[in-house]
């Protein structure tokens, strides 16, 4: 199970002011923090917080800041590919490209970039018209996606779909049909395409975020979930992934397992 | 038509753990031994390396041991000086290293003193180029003891001490540690406790690679294939990145084979069992083979002629 820390986004306060200012310490902060939580991958989005024709300088600048602090591995997030290909080429580990929708043209330009630099790619389950409500189209799409990365030479451990959950609170009905995609996803090839959600999404302006978080959590992993980009400063939500490991007999029991999936 | 085989593919391997010192790193062994390193299940070299070939350690007692006529018979008259017993293990029997018992120590026996033990370890280093194994008696104060001895007398010798077990650890780790020695970490065939101890004494500060496994064994006949699931399964876990049980194996081989029935019960008592010091030698060789598959790295062996079968055996299967 991987933890991608969800926290280097521009969509927080603290960040999107570095960012708007150049400094990089509260991004720093985040990065040792979120390793010290039990992140294995950092996440790293600028958010709105700057303007798009920045975005390329942006991205550069905070892998440079991040690597400075961190050695873990990145998911470069942005809708903006130039910005993602600009935080590629200064990345120091194989970074996860973060995210690809099920449509041509964009696979067109993320595939070929993540073979270039050796990159993962976060396939995500829509397309232009949105995302599906049902599990059989988030599967289709996911299909094409497996295809794509068949076509383009992307090895399967290296594509992560993801099936997109919705929050509880407006779209109910989407949390058990993400279930359903998971599992459906790994049957679509062997070896199985990788499987990630954006956890927090779920529990969206809810009054009790953390337990809906863990219990999604702990759901999704017994469905064949194998990243969550997440609240890697969570500790409960870090022992729900470690816990679920051991109760699907992934990783050997024993008496300090929570300690051991945090150490590395 | 061509059968195109269907190989594993592992993401991580065994450790590699140094047993010995050379006198340019601090010890006065000739030669030092390296065992794991393999990236595969045992003997499959063609889904990955074999990097070390397994190696037997000869057991040597520092009192006269009531083991069987037939195996006594075969060593003559050095059974009563540890220091001629072991160097006739290395050079007539070809052993890869040796395994000291100090039995003496026991309290409710010869109590030898934490000095003398640690005097017949001097004594063994000084008659033997190949590195040690050195293990106390069935009495964990009296070990503690003796080892915080030993480990000092022998300092930078890279002994492998024994036993840290579950529930007495500390003291031999801190004595390794301190004194640099490397240890054996025994859990009494289970894969939980083999893996907490190996984390209760990596917590301590002893890095994993001065960790060997001993999982515990039976003989043939007497729980082996528990020892064998436990020990594929560690294999398994090193092998999918499992740090807390990538360590190589050791495992007591010529002390369960030897306490089986079959291997001490005569012919007379049972003639559909055949000649006594045939199936002796047999049943050790063929717990040693049956742990070489299991991923053993160490044979702790007792009986000379089952190691020359075993020494074969060896040979044979790394070769490829």
């Amino acid at each position: 199970m991987l933890i991608f820390g969800e926290r280097i986004n521009g969509m927080f306060t603290d960040i999107g002011n570095a960012l708007r200012n150049k400094d990089p310490k509260p991004i720093q902060h985040w990065a040792v923090k979120q390793q010290e939580g039990g992140a294995h991958y950092l996440d790293v989005n600028s958010g709105p917080a700057i303007p798009t024709e920045e975005r390329v300088e942006a991205y550069e600048w905070m892998v440079n800041v991040i690597q400075e602090v961190s050695d873990l591995p990145l998911v470069l997030d942005s809708t903006n590919y130039n910005a993602i290909e600009a935080g590629l080429k200064v990345c120091k580990r194989p970074a996860i490209i973060n995210s690809c929708p099920a449509e041509q043209v964009k696979i067109e330009r993320v595939f070929p970039m993540a073979i270039q630099y050796n990159a993962g790619v976060i396939g995500l389950t829509m397309d232009k018209k949105g995302i599906p409500k049902d599990s059989e189209n988030r599967v289709a799409f996911a299909m094409e996606l497996v295809a794509a990365a068949d076509e383009y030479g992307l090895r399967m451990e290296d594509l992560f779909i993801d099936p997109l959950i919705l929050p509880v609170n407006v779209a109910q009905e989407h949390a058990p049909e993400v279930l359903e995609s998971l599992r459906q996803v790994k049957m679509l090839a062997d070896p199985a395409p990788r499987t990630v959600l954006g956890l927090s999404n779920v529990s969206q302006k809810s009054p009790d975020r953390n337990l809906i978080n863990r219990t999604y959590l702990a759901m999704a992993i017994a469905c064949g979930l194998d990243a969550a980009i997440m609240d890697a400063n969570d500790d409960d939500l870090v022992d729900v992934a470690a816990t679920a490991q051991i109760l699907l007999n992934k990783s050997i029991y024993a008496d300090s397992y929570l300690k051991v999936f945090r150490s590395r | 038509m061509s059968v195109a085989l269907v190989k594993e593919r592992y993401t991580s391997k065994v450790g590699e753990v140094v047993l010995g010192a050379t006198s340019e790193q601090g010890g006065t062994r000739t030669s030092t031994i390296t065992v794991g390193g393999d990236s595969a299940l045992p003997f499959l070299h063609f889904e990955g390396e074999l990097k070390n070939r397994p190696v037997i350690a000869m057991e040597v007692n520092d009192i006269v041991p009531a083991w069987s006529e037939s195996i006594m018979s075969q060593f003559g008259d050095v059974l009563n000086n540890p220091a001629v017993w072991a160097k006739k293990c290395v050079e007539e029997f070809k052993a890869d290293l040796i395994y000291l018992k100090l039995n003496g120590a026991d309290p409710d026996g010869e109590n030898r003193s934490p000095e003398d033990c640690a005097r017949i370890v001097k004594e063994v280093l000084a008659a033997v180029g190949v590195p040690l194994i050195v293990v106390g008696c069935e009495n964990d104060e009296k070990n503690n003891e003796i080892m915080a001895v030993i480990a000092e007398a022998a300092t930078g010798e890279n002994l492998l001490l024994g036993l840290a077990e579950q529930d007495n650890y500390k003291s031999i780790t801190a004595a390794a540690m301190v004194h640099k020695h490397t240890i054996i970490a025994r859990s009494p065939l289970d894969i939980n406790i083999c893996k907490q101890l190996n984390i209760l004494i990596n917590e301590m500060g002893l890095p994993l690679n001065k960790i060997v496994i001993d999982p515990m064994i039976g003989g043939l006949g007497f729980g082996i294939e528990y020892a064998y699931s436990i020990m594929e399964r560690a294999r398994l876990g090193s092998l999918a990145n499992d740090k807390m049980l990538s360590m190589p194996m050791i495992c007591t081989v010529g002390y369960e084979s030897n306490r089986c029935k079959e291997a001490n019960t005569s012919a007379e008592e049972f003639p559909g069992w055949g000649d006594l010091q045939d199936r002796g030698v047999l049943w050790e060789a063929m717990t040693a083979s049956a742990m070489l598959q299991a991923g053993a790295s160490v044979l702790i062996m007792r009986n000379p002629a089952a190691v020359r079968l075993v020494q074969k055996n060896i040979a044979d299967m790394m070769s490829k």
